[in-house]
């Protein structure tokens, strides 16, 4: 009964979505109050009817109703509750639900959070949001129901593929997807400016903090997933280019470049028709990063729907999403002016170096993930193509833009010159570069990149740091001076800072986590010990236990440093009976400066056991940079400028727009 | 209990157990030739995994075989050679450059020098424009102007 009432409220979504995609439009357009009004009660409505479906849908994942279909196939009775819930989105149908409601979600916070938007603009944007949502329940009801019934209802269900039942994948796709459906915001921010033919600094301010709030959430997602791979694949990889990964990622890195080519047009007044394409582009990424998932044209762990019927209208909402925005754009995209100019030396071009940067290593992304489709397609033969051909993309465009990042904020809008950033960057340089020699000397490493990874790291921090104490006057003036000014500092100052150096902590991860890993694979018997980078690890013991609903063999590890116990580490394999399938549980002991990684392997004769324990050195950096540009990213969205609201525009005062 | 043990070892059907010790070679410097020639080959039955990382069966003949070619005395080259002839080109994670896959290699640092190309001129000629005077005010503009400066009773 109450999966029949989710289904029916997701069909009066639907109608809902229909209403508010068409006559707000339709009144904005006529100029018409009364209909431009019915936008937000349109929008509140449809987030009524799609979070009633939603519930219906947990509430038969919480009492297990088996009868339901989507549930059967993917819980379990004694599986643990979180993970009861997490089931609803770890599926095609339910997925879809959770995005939907994501999206609804967005357009109740447009709908009455956005009071500084203008009437017209914002029935336009919120029916742009309508179009979207039409498009995902039409598709959610024709071909991805998640309240069909079984008759007779099973006793049981299949349960949900154990590598999926982990708290950092519990919210790994919630996080994701508050990214994907919050760049829906400026996507449809863009197409409403394209309607109305102009673009200026009070729009670039309205989609800011969406597309910081959704590429903050987005960032999260992707570190939750590769943190996930990390410590639960059970060899302490955690990225590896699979094509699932870089339908998360291409979205990112236009993301990152749109939010700051948005801060061009928002400040300067440039930029301004690129900035519209990239959101389009932003958000095209999105779509296809959700559709190429789900469609089965990239079989992987997250590939779980293979039906071509689905492929084929994932098909034609990517030709007329993709295909009329941009159709929109050709037409409309001429008029915008930019009305800010800036030499070539400036901030402004600096943005236009990430812009140019980033894009092209999207490009490249999307390149390598679709090449082997493509040439399958066209009959071209196989190929595969794996992290060695993204690795040789990707860090040759990723080398220019962190020197380039360093530079970029220290150089003023309009008009800068090179001299000037040299005298001032020229200490940062030398400390980096005394840096990358002294790592080069001291690892005795064959080859320089991983010096040079060092001296990257360094050369952002440090001008990071530079230009924050030149913000703040340190050493230059009375230190209370220097705080007072601190206090007083923008929050998007403070957000950048942070945000930067997150990414240069990330680099320092990547760069020794893939340099100098330490790996020891054998065969230890109990009372074995082995040596890594100064610890001992003796193999005490292998027994079993049982958890709520797998069976697992655990071996104990006591981990000495000089003789000294350090920890005990426990590593698991995991035997899941109701999927017949295994999972490593790697045991892993940080210091944040390294980790300690342990994996219990299979038995072997004469009671020994494969083992293999790796030290990886700033690998939690890796996350921890995550977290620092998320954090910057959130703190840059309490700006004062965000909470105070855009200025009002006002279209009587300024006849004369881009057209 | 063994039964478990046994279940463990024949099911795991995603132990996610790559290189086995019994597998590697003594020779630290030929394991590492393997170790890093092994990255670069597919797993062919996996999704997306490269033998070093897959414990599928296959993974693990591949990795053997790798191992007994570097161990006859096969340079990194040949033995790539002789894993592809017997599986193809789809076996190279590292897709070699040939007429299929010019435009995979090609196609990204071509991105980069046509847009870079683009930007430059365009940044380049924007540049040169003389500053736009700013857009003269409106009649409601200049209206409201002459109120703040001379005060709403001159109206």
């Amino acid at each position: 009964m109450i999966a029949e009432l989710g289904h029916f409220s997701l069909v009066l979504a639907l109608l809902t979505a229909i209403v508010q995609a068409t006559v707000p439009l339709w009144g904005a357009w006529r100029g018409d109050a009364g209909l431009i009004g019915i936008a937000p009660f349109a929008a509140a409505a449809q987030f009524l009817f799609v979070a009633l479906a939603f519930f219906a849908l947990m509430h038969a994942y919480v009492v297990s109703d088996f009868s339901v279909v989507n549930v059967f196939e993917n819980s379990h009775s004694l599986k643990p509750i979180l993970y009861k819930l997490s089931g609803l989105w770890g599926n095609h149908e339910g997925s879809l639900i959770l995005w939907v409601l994501i999206l609804t979600l967005f357009g109740l916070a447009v709908a009455f959070g956005g009071g500084n938007l203008p009437p017209a603009f914002r029935a336009r944007a919120l029916a742009v949001q309508g179009m979207i949502s039409v498009g995902f329940l039409a598709f959610s009801l024709a071909t991805s129901n998640p309240f069909l019934r079984l008759d007779p209802a099973p006793l049981e269900g299949r349960d949900l593929n154990p590598l999926l039942q982990d708290p950092g994948l519990a919210f790994h796709p919630p996080a994701l997807y508050l990214g994907y459906v919050g760049f829906s915001m400026a996507f449809s921010f863009a197409i409403a400016a394209l309607i109305e033919g102009r673009v200026d600094a009070a729009w670039a301010r309205w989609v800011r903090p969406w597309t910081l709030a959704a590429w903050c959430a987005l960032t999260l997602g992707i570190a939750m997933g590769s943190w996930w791979a990390y410590y639960e694949l059970g060899w302490g990889g955690w990225w590896f280019w699979d094509p699932v990964e870089n339908a998360s990622f291409m979205p990112w890195l236009a993301g990152t470049a749109l939010l700051h080519s948005a801060i061009v047009v928002e400040k300067r007044s440039a930029l301004k028709s690129w900035t519209i394409l990239l959101a389009i582009i932003t958000f095209a990424l999105s779509l296809m990063g959700t559709f190429l998932v789900r469609s089965g044209v990239l079989t992987s762990v997250h590939a779980f729907a293979t039906d071509p019927a689905r492929g084929v209208f994932i098909l034609g909402l990517l030709v007329v999403a993709i295909g009329g925005s941009l159709l929109l754009y050709g037409v409309r995209a001429p008029a915008l002016k930019a009305e800010g100019l800036f030499a070539p030396i400036s901030r402004e071009a600096g943005m236009v170096l990430n812009n140019l940067l980033l894009a092209t290593a999207c490009g490249g992304v999307l390149i390598g993930t679709l090449y082997p489709l493509f040439l399958d397609a066209v009959g071209g033969g196989t190929v595969s193509v794996g992290p060695p051909y993204f690795e040789r993309v990707f860090v040759p465009l990723m080398v220019p833009l962190l020197l380039a990042m360093a530079a970029a904020p220290l150089l003023p809008w309009k008009r800068g010159d090179l001299r000037g950033l040299g005298q001032r960057l020229g200490v940062v340089a030398a400390a980096a570069l005394a840096l990358a020699l002294f790592t080069w000397a001291r690892m005795s490493d064959a080859s320089p990149l991983p010096a040079c990874g060092v001296a990257l790291a360094a050369w952002v921090s440090g001008s990071v740091l530079l230009e924050l104490g030149q913000r703040l006057k340190l050493f230059t003036v009375p230190f209370g001076e220097s705080l007072s000014r601190a206090r007083h500092l923008p929050r998007a100052a403070w957000g950048m800072t942070l945000a930067h150096l997150g990414v240069a902590v990330f680099v320092a991860g990547v760069t020794a986590s893939t340099a100098w890993r330490i790996e020891a694979i054998q065969l230890m018997r109990p009372g074995d010990t082995v040596t890594v980078a100064g610890y001992d690890l003796t193999f005490e013991s292998e027994g079993e236990v049982a958890g709520p609903n797998y069976m697992a063999r655990r071996g104990t590890f006591t981990v000495r440093r000089n003789g000294d116990i350090v920890t005990l580490l426990y590593p698991e394999k995991r035997f899941y009976p109701s999927q017949q399938t295994s999972t490593t549980e790697a045991a892993i002991h940080t210091t944040w400066l390294a980790d300690l990684y342990a994996v219990l392997g299979d038995p072997a004769e004469g009671g020994a056991w494969s083992t293999r324990v790796y030290y990886n050195p700033l690998v939690p950096w890796i996350w921890l940079g995550c977290l620092a540009m998320v954090a910057g990213g959130a703190v840059s969205l309490t700006d004062r400028r965000h909470r105070v609201g855009a200025p009002v525009r006002r279209r009587a005062a300024q006849p004369a727009a881009a057209e | 209990m063994r039964g478990l043990a046994l279940a463990l070892f024949v099911l795991a059907a995603l132990p996610a157990l790559a290189v086995e010790p019994g597998e590697m070679l003594a020779d630290p410097a030929l394991e590492a030739r393997a170790r890093a020639i092994s990255q670069d080959l597919r797993c062919l039955v996996c999704q997306n995994q490269s033998i070093d990382d897959s414990g599928a069966d296959l993974a693990h003949d591949l990795r053997v075989l790798v191992r007994e070619r570097l161990a006859a005395g096969d340079s990194d080259a040949e033995v790539l050679a002789y894993v592809v002839a017997r599986y193809g080109d789809y076996v190279l994670l590292d897709p070699p450059f040939q007429a299929s896959t010019w435009a995979l290699w090609l196609g990204p640092f071509g991105l980069l020098g046509v847009a870079g190309f683009g930007v430059a001129h365009y940044v380049r000629r924007q540049a040169r424009r003389p500053d736009p005077a700013p857009a003269p005010l409106s009649a409601a503009e200049t209206e409201r102007l002459r109120r703040v400066l001379n005060g709403p009773e001159s109206a």
